[in-house]
This record gives structure tokens, C-alpha cells and sequence, in this order.
């Protein structure tokens, strides 16, 4: 399978976690280590079922949070002349998360300056940055993960396999999916899914989702924070043939 | 020269500039005008846009002063300007930000604080001219230092870099000093 999501779009393994500990309500400064490192290798495993390029980064965080773990098992060793000595196992990651917080804090802030080219304009000015309109979040790629990993979890297992090759293309989700836009100005996340009966399917579908935002052509926001992940039109719906004369994702990937 | 017509030109040189201008340019094309007296005039201009609620307003802004659209006024200015080029994601964002406050900093350095590569979002600051390498540190392989630029302070709308919003204290925990000597570069110069 060559489709591919930007790495980008993740901000690496501190970000998982700190999203991972805002979830759980939990202390930074007292992270329950094995709860999250659970939910951490479940995100990963997520990640790789759509062949996310999963970074060397994220697997580096998942080997020190087994080992942070193993630590927090073994008695507290008073006598042993070690250098982290009588350290609780998780202060180095709990000191690199505060850390870490601390700029994202930062660029908050510098976000909500009154930025050239979107808030203020000088003579010749450039033209101007896109800005997410009002009142909506940006969904972050994590919480459509945890989102879809709800919709699989809910699908019936897999208990024959059938070989069979059903012919559903990302190509076809993308039509189908802008169709249902023509019709209703918004969708949520999980409609998507409703018929959807194969993990393939919800596969693809999500594939689909994420080439029509690659594209531009529809948007997913939530309108606040634990509400519904929703789906609408980006532009205008009457870009849609202009996204469907794009080369066909799937192409170079048959026989997966 | 009567303070109204000082005024008057001082607007119209505002007007015409590039970027933001110094006190300093001011005065030398207004020969014989203290700077003080620039100053002055400067600050009560500010307040008439301000005051009168004009659709452009004088920010001081990287060292110097610039004439700028009022920000209520943004949506018509975009319509009118129309484009849509790519927003600034959050990996640049960050990253900057990281820049911004640790500078001079190695790439290792900001990837260390991020847990991730950073040299895709690195070239693009660097392409954007909002940051740019101040020296090398002396540390075995000689990397590159980075800080922010004056493109960094105007985008952001900052004075200068004393003008940064203050970082949160972070409890109870005390960041490590970076250790290693700074060789300044050749045309490296402070922004």
C-alpha cells in the first residue's frame, strides 16, 4: 500500500502522550505508566493498520515507556550505588513533557498575536493565510484515530476469512462521500461507518476521508472538544469533479 | 518646521517605506528635527489613528514603525487580497517558537524539546526567512545555531525579542543550562 500520510500531521510521541494524559484527566507530574503506555501501544497499532509511517521516534518513546514501567515495578533499591538512585523512573520523561507543554504553550500565544497577513496588513501585502473560521477546532489527527479505532471496535470479529476480493475503491469512498455532502451541509464522523460492515471497509473509507482533506475538499472539525468529530464541505462542493479528476490514490497499490 | 508639518511628512514617509523605520532613518531625512521631537510625533500620531478609530494604524514593530491595517478590518482586507496560501501548521509553529526563546539553539537542541526531526520544518522557517543560523556552536561537528530574524518580530507583530509573551514557570522543575561556547559567524549580526 503506497498511501501514504505525512508524518508531519503527527507532532511526535510527547505530543501522543500529552493527549494521551489530557484524555485521562491525570496528573503530568504523576502519570499512571502503565494505563497510558496501554493506550499508547494501542494508538501505534492503530497507526500502523493504515500503514502510517509510524517514525523511529514513536517506537523509541514506546521501548522507554515499557522500561519506565518495569522500573516502577522493582522495589525502590535504597543500597545500590546508582546514579538515579531513590529517582522516581518517570522524572526525566515528566521533566521533557513539561518541557514540551511549555512551548506549545508558547506557540499558542505567538498564535494569537495579531498576525501580518492575518489579522493586519501592511501596504503590498502578501496575500493572506488561511484561517480556520470561528468557533470550530481543528481535529487532531489523534482523536480521529480514537475515533475510528471506536468504529472498529465496534465491527463484528472476524471470525471466517472470506477471501474475496470486494472491489471497493478509495476513489468510489471519495464519491460517495461527497455525494452525502451535496445532500447535507455536515456528517458525522461515525455516519461514515454505519453500513460499513468489513475492517477493509472502514479502511478505505477512511483513506477516502483523509485523501478528500489532502485535497482540501471537505474539512473535519469538531465544535468543541469531546463533542462529535463532523465532516463538511471545504470550498464550494463544485470542486468536487476538479478532486475526482486527481490521479486515483489506489492506483499503484493493487493486490494489497 | 511646525509640528503639524512634521507630522504630515513623517505619515507620508511611513507611507511609502518598505518595512518598518527607525527613528534613526526618520531623522536623517528630517534634518534638523531632534529625535526626540520624531518620537513625540511618532506617539501622538499613533494615538490619532487609534483615537479616531482609522483604517490603519502605526505599530512599532522590529525596531522601527509601520503603517498597518487595523485587524477589525481583516475579513474585507482578506476579500479584497483574496489567495489562500498555506497557514502556518503546528510543527512550524512550535518549532519557532521553540527558536524564539532558547536562541541561539542547534537542531539536536530542538529536537531534544520537540522528540522529533525537525529538519523538514527547519528549511521552511529558513526559506520564510523567519529564522537564520547566528553562528556555530563549538561542540564536535560544529552545528549551526539558529535565531529569529526581524521577519520573525514583524509576522508576530513583536517590538523586539524582550517583547515575547513570558513562557508559563514550569513547577517545580528547573531546566538544565545548554552548555558550549558560542562562535559568533562572520556576517552574523544581532536582529
Amino acid at each position: 500500500m503506497t498511501t501514504r500520510v505525512q508524518l508531519e500531521i503527527f507532532e511526535g510521541p510527547l505530543d501522543l502522550l500529552l493527549h494521551l494524559i489530557k484524555k485521562n484527566e491525570v496528573s503530568i507530574t504523576d502519570i499512571p505508566i502503565a494505563t497510558i503506555t496501554e493506550q499508547y501501544l494501542a494508538t501505534l497499532e492503530v497507526m500502523q493498520t493504515f500503514n502510517l509511517d509510524v517514525a523511529g521516534e514513536f517506537l523509541v518513546m514506546a521501548a522507554t515507556l515499557i522500561h519506565i514501567k518495569s522500573r516502577m515495578l522493582l522495589p525502590m533499591a535504597d543500597d545500590e550505588d546508582d546514579e538515579e538512585e531513590g529517582t522516581d523512573p518517570r522524572a526525566e520523561l515528566v521533566r521533557r513533557l513539561l518541557e514540551y507543554q511549555r512551548f506549545k504553550d508558547a506557540a499558542d500565544q505567538l498564535e494569537r498575536r495579531e498576525l501580518l497577513t492575518r489579522d493586519v496588513f501592511v501596504r503590498s501585502a502578501a496575500p493572506a493565510e488561511e484561517i480556520p473560521a470561528p468557533g470550530f477546532r481543528d481535529v487532531s489527527v489523534f482523536e480521529l484515530l480514537t475515533a475510528l479505532k471506536r468504529v472498529l471496535d465496534r465491527l463484528p470479529k472476524d471470525v471466517v476469512h472470506e477471501v474475496m476480493l470486494e472491489k471497493i475503491t478509495v476513489r468510489e469512498k471519495m464519491t460517495e462521500l461527497l455525494d452525502h455532502l451535496r445532500n447535507q451541509a455536515k456528517i458525522l464522523f461515525e455516519s461514515l461507518f454505519a453500513e460499513v460492515k468489513t475492517r477493509m471497509e472502514v479502511v478505505v473509507t477512511f483513506l477516502a476521508m483523509l485523501e478528500l482533506v489532502k485535497v482540501r475538499a471537505i474539512r473535519i472539525f469538531q465544535e468543541e472538544a469531546t463533542g462529535p468529530i463532523q465532516i463538511e464541505a471545504a470550498a464550494g462542493i463544485e470542486n468536487a469533479p476538479a478532486v475526482l479528476a486527481m490521479p486515483d490514490p489506489e492506483e499503484d497499490q493493487h493486490g494489497t | 518646521m511646525e509640528r503639524e508639518d512634521i507630522k504630515s511628512i513623517i505619515e507620508s514617509l511611513l507611507f511609502v517605506a518598505d518595512g518598518p523605520l527607525t527613528i534613526q532613518r526618520l531623522g536623517e531625512v528630517l534634518e534638523g528635527v531632534e529625535k526626540e521631537d520624531v518620537r513625540s510625533t511618532l506617539d501622538e500620531l499613533q494615538a490619532e489613528l487609534e483615537n479616531s478609530r482609522r483604517g490603519v494604524r502605526l505599530v512599532e514593530v522590529a525596531g522601527g514603525y509601520q503603517l498597518r491595517t487595523a485587524k477589525v478590518n481583516a475579513d474585507w482586507v482578506k476579500k479584497f487580497l483574496g489567495g489562500r496560501p498555506a497557514r502556518m501548521g503546528r510543527a512550524t509553529l512550535e518549532t519557532l517558537a521553540i527558536i524564539a526563546y532558547r536562541q541561539p539553539i542547534t537542531r539536536a537542541e530542538i529536537e531534544a524539546i520537540r522528540g522529533v526531526d525537525v529538519d523538514g520544518v527547519i528549511n521552511t522557517l529558513l526559506d520564510r526567512s523567519l529564522i537564520r543560523a547566528v553562528a556555530r556552536k563549538d561542540v564536535p561537528g560544529r552545528p549551526f545555531l539558529y535565531g529569529t530574524t526581524p521577519e520573525f518580530l514583524q509576522l508576530f507583530n513583536l517590538k523586539d525579542l524582550t517583547h515575547l509573551p513570558t513562557l508559563k514557570e514550569m513547577e517545580e522543575i528547573t531546566l538544565p543550562e545548554i552548555p558550549g561556547e558560542e562562535l559568533p559567524l562572520e556576517s552574523g549580526e544581532e536582529c
